[in-house]
């Protein structure tokens, strides 16, 4: 697109209707910001503005379509003629349980989410999810018992919902699917062991010394040090070890 | 949208010289960093916090004298949003042990830690659960935890280096040496670390890091923090209540001095409701919504300084206001986009930062004012004027995703940037393939509430902890380190304001009179120009409409 035509478009103001009243609002404008053209001063449906919240999920519908379309408020653009409704919240369902207390295997996802077996396999979640996640895929990973399935085909979700809002199984995919990326992480992956280990020598006062040196340190030496430092090479792999191993 | 026409001319530049820049860096050769002494004169040149006439001393108040950003004295030299005459004080609606006030990453794992020990807590918070910027950082968090090729004490100087060694040592002690203990508590509740298949962190540099310390899940490492300790509070109902929609207007104190409890405005059913409560924890956050100097900003819709606010009325000294830290790379085009946040994480993955002729002019990882400095410099037309324009008439540079690719092997990109690869694609722009144009953005609120390493106000009862607080960044902080710091003293400040509740006496009567000597304050400063604040939303609206709307303030006047 030219600049001038840009600029064209950005006078160029069409109908909106939220929750069925009409505004006109600047075509370039994503739904969010077009509200806020008209007047509104968001209270629910409205957090990050960036795509990662999921507090402003957004259900559509365009002129001469029956279909439903599904996006985020801060991040679809209106289009003319759309009908729209924001979904700031929708209930759902969340199992309690002590993580400490749970292995990671399968049958957790079933025991504290039994519905998942109510699946039916329509796909409706999928073609709600904004965030382009394959949520019935997950689902049947999740009715398979497969954790680490789950938790990285869910890896993007922003728990908006929508799956939700749409599943005429009633689940509530999103808790299943933190659920399942919790017990993953925790149970699942290997824990680090040079994260235990740094937290015992911190412990045991290994970096003392050297710290409180530093922390008492004139400014212009301070300076020297921070100068003198040695700087890690970007390429460098997991095996690099500092010249100077007296603080490490 | 897809970019423009007229940008593959400037996008064939960057590719023409893409090829050299893919090869130095593989042969470990960087653009030079500037020199600690370079710095200050670029700094003093083009960073926004040296513009004339963009600061001015508060007039009231404990830091009375302190010069900070116009957007912050305009909040501090402005009425309470209550008239304490009119609240009644003698019948709390709700009575807790610890109110902490925010929702985001420090009040969650304020939350957390509290309740562990042995509090009830109640979390009163503007928006959601987890609406915080927490929630959209992206990058990492760093921890020194490689025994043998890092520790607490680089993580310390870089601290140091990064804050212009000005920051409160104990604090920036406390940072380094509980940083560790913090991702293993993460990795414990379940956050997805990216990993290598023994177990081991994968991490990687940031600006101003001297060791590999960042660690990550994939390019929304906030996000899912965030969702993790939220999902883990919602674990723990019997001990921790969550009231959303219900922002702090003032805290309390009693006849001592002492806090105990705040004044929170319903903003649905617009009712002042008072929470009496033993210990506070103040947990709001920055305040990129202020929009200091006109800057577009990466923060969340709240991050309005209600905190600080009240915080700084009820007595709490602020500090490290002066200085705001600019993000050198915000989205400035497409315009629906502008601001967002693009993660330190792309030029720590080796994207160069690149000016209108494809070309270097910065070390891409620089700390982020000097590397935002250097970014305005370039596109300033009183500096080098080499920015690239947009069609609305903005300037910013490049910053070349695809070479990622070429560094990392075909996917990289995205596989570990998915949130950015997804927005960047609702434009029709894969970054994969074109790289991104940016520009420094309003990002984080460096200095606040003076606290110790406990997270102790000078407040008795009050605790803060997190963006909202200042000290241990200095006037500068660096990637990877307000994740940390909202982990490290949220938790901190959770176990103090829990082991105060248990052992302090019990405070006694709520009272108002700390507001009504500060709207007194304002007035005799004659500063009473019909402000009040705390702001608590901020309003975007069209300006033909707000002119219709004849109401003073969208939520919450009080006569």
């Amino acid at each position: 697109m030219t600049e001038s035509s840009l600029k064209e478009r950005v006078d160029e103001l069409v109908p909106i209707f939220f929750m069925g009243k009409r505004y006109l609002v600047p075509v370039t404008l994503t739904i969010q910001k077009a509200l806020e053209y008209a007047g509104y001063q968001h209270i629910r449906g409205c957090g990050c503005r960036g795509g990662i919240c999921g507090a402003c999920a957004t259900v559509f519908r365009v002129p001469d379509s029956y279909k439903l379309q599904v996006g985020l408020a801060c991040q679809t653009l209106v289009q003319p003629g759309m009908h729209l409704m924001i979904l700031p919240y929708y209930p759902g369902n969340r199992a309690v349980f002590d993580i400490g207390a749970l292995k990671g295997d399968g049958g957790e996802l079933a025991s504290l989410y039994p519905e998942i077996f109510r699946c039916i396999g329509c796909n409706a979640c999928t073609q709600a999810c904004p965030m382009d996640i394959d949520v019935m895929h997950y689902m049947a990973l999740a009715i398979r018992g497969d954790v680490k399935g789950v938790a990285e085909a869910s890896f993007d979700c922003i728990m908006c919902g929508l799956c939700a809002s749409r599943c005429p199984a009633e689940e509530v995919q999103f808790n299943v699917a933190i659920l399942a990326r919790r017990l993953h992480a925790r149970n699942g992956l290997p824990r680090a062991a040079h994260l235990e280990k740094q937290v015992r020598d911190i412990a045991a006062g290994k970096y003392e010394e050297s710290l409180r040196a530093v922390m008492g340190t004139a400014p212009e030496e301070l300076r020297q040090l921070y100068k003198d430092r040695e700087i890690e090479p970007d390429n460098a792999d997991e095996d690099w070890k500092p010249s100077d191993a007296r603080f490490v | 949208m897809p970019y423009p026409e007229n940008f593959a001319e400037l996008i064939a530049r960057v590719e023409r010289t893409r090829p050299a820049r893919v090869e130095q860096k593989k042969n470990g050769q960087e653009f030079p960093a500037l020199k600690l002494e370079e710095r200050a004169p670029v700094l003093r040149s083009y960073h926004p916090d040296f513009i004339e006439n963009t600061r001015r001393e508060i007039s009231v108040g404990p830091s009375r004298g302190y010069a900070i950003s116009n957007e912050l004295v305009d909040l501090l030299e402005a009425r309470s949003r209550v008239n304490p005459d009119l609240v009644d004080l003698s019948a709390p609606a709700i009575e807790t042990d610890v109110l902490v006030i925010g929702a985001g990453g420090a009040g969650t794992a304020a939350a957390l830690l509290a309740a562990e020990n042995g509090a009830r807590v109640l979390i009163a918070t503007k928006l959601r659960h987890g609406d915080a910027n927490t929630m959209m950082a992206e990058g990492g968090i760093q921890a020194a935890d490689k025994v043998g090729t890092d520790s607490p004490y680089f993580h310390y100087l870089d601290v140091l280096g990064g804050g212009h060694f000005n920051n409160d040592p104990e604090l920036v002690y406390t940072m380094v040496t509980e940083a560790p203990d913090a991702i293993r508590w993460l990795e414990g509740l379940g956050a997805n670390f990216s990993k290598f298949p023994d177990g081991t962190m994968k991490t990687m540099h940031g600006g101003g890091t001297s060791r590999k310390r960042m660690h990550y899940a994939a390019d929304i490492t906030g996000a899912e923090i965030m969702r993790t300790i939220r999902d883990e509070a919602r674990n723990h109902r019997d001990r921790i209540e969550v009231l959303e929609f219900s922002p702090a207007v003032e805290v309390v104190l009693d006849e001592n001095g002492r806090c105990c409890g705040a004044l929170l405005y319903n903003l649905e059913t617009f009712e002042y409701l008072l929470v009496r409560a033993k210990a506070v924890v103040i947990a709001t956050g920055g305040s990129g919504r202020l929009h200091m100097q006109k800057f577009m900003t990466t923060n969340h819709y709240g991050a309005t300084a209600d905190g600080i606010v009240i915080g700084y009325r009820a007595g709490v000294p602020v500090c490290f206001l002066h200085t705001v830290q600019y993000h050198p790379t915000g989205v400035v085009f497409p315009e629906q986009a502008e601001g967002i946040l693009i993660t330190e994480k792309f030029r720590g993955a080796g994207a160069n930062v690149l000016n209108i002729h494809g070309e270097q002019f910065v070390f891409e990882r620089e700390p982020r004012d000097v590397e935002a400095a250097c970014i305005i410099r370039e596109c300033e037309p009183a500096g080098r004027n080499n920015g690239i324009l947009t069609p609305t008439g903005k300037h910013g540079v490049w910053l070349d995703s695809p070479m990622i690719e070429q560094l990392k092997g075909e996917g990289t990109v995205r596989r570990e940037f998915p949130g950015k690869h997804i927005l960047f694609r609702r434009f029709g722009i894969d970054i994969s393939l074109e790289p991104m144009l940016i520009y420094p953005t309003l990002h984080y609120q460096n200095g606040g509430l003076e606290i110790n390493s406990r997270c102790e106000t000078k407040v008795p009862g009050l605790y803060a902890a997190g963006e909202v607080a200042g000290g241990v960044h200095g006037e500068n902080r660096l990637m990877g380190n307000s994740l940390l710091d909202v982990i490290v003293f949220g938790r901190i400040a959770g176990l103090s304001a829990a082991e105060f509740a248990r052992t302090a006496d019990d405070p006694g009567k709520p009272s108002l009179d700390h507001v009504r000597r500060y709207n007194e304050e304002v007035e005799t400063a004659g500063k009473d120009q019909g402000r009040i604040a705390p702001m608590i939303l901020p309003d975007y609206s069209n300006p033909d409409v707000r002119g219709r709307q004849l109401t003073k303030e969208r939520f919450g006047t009080l006569s």
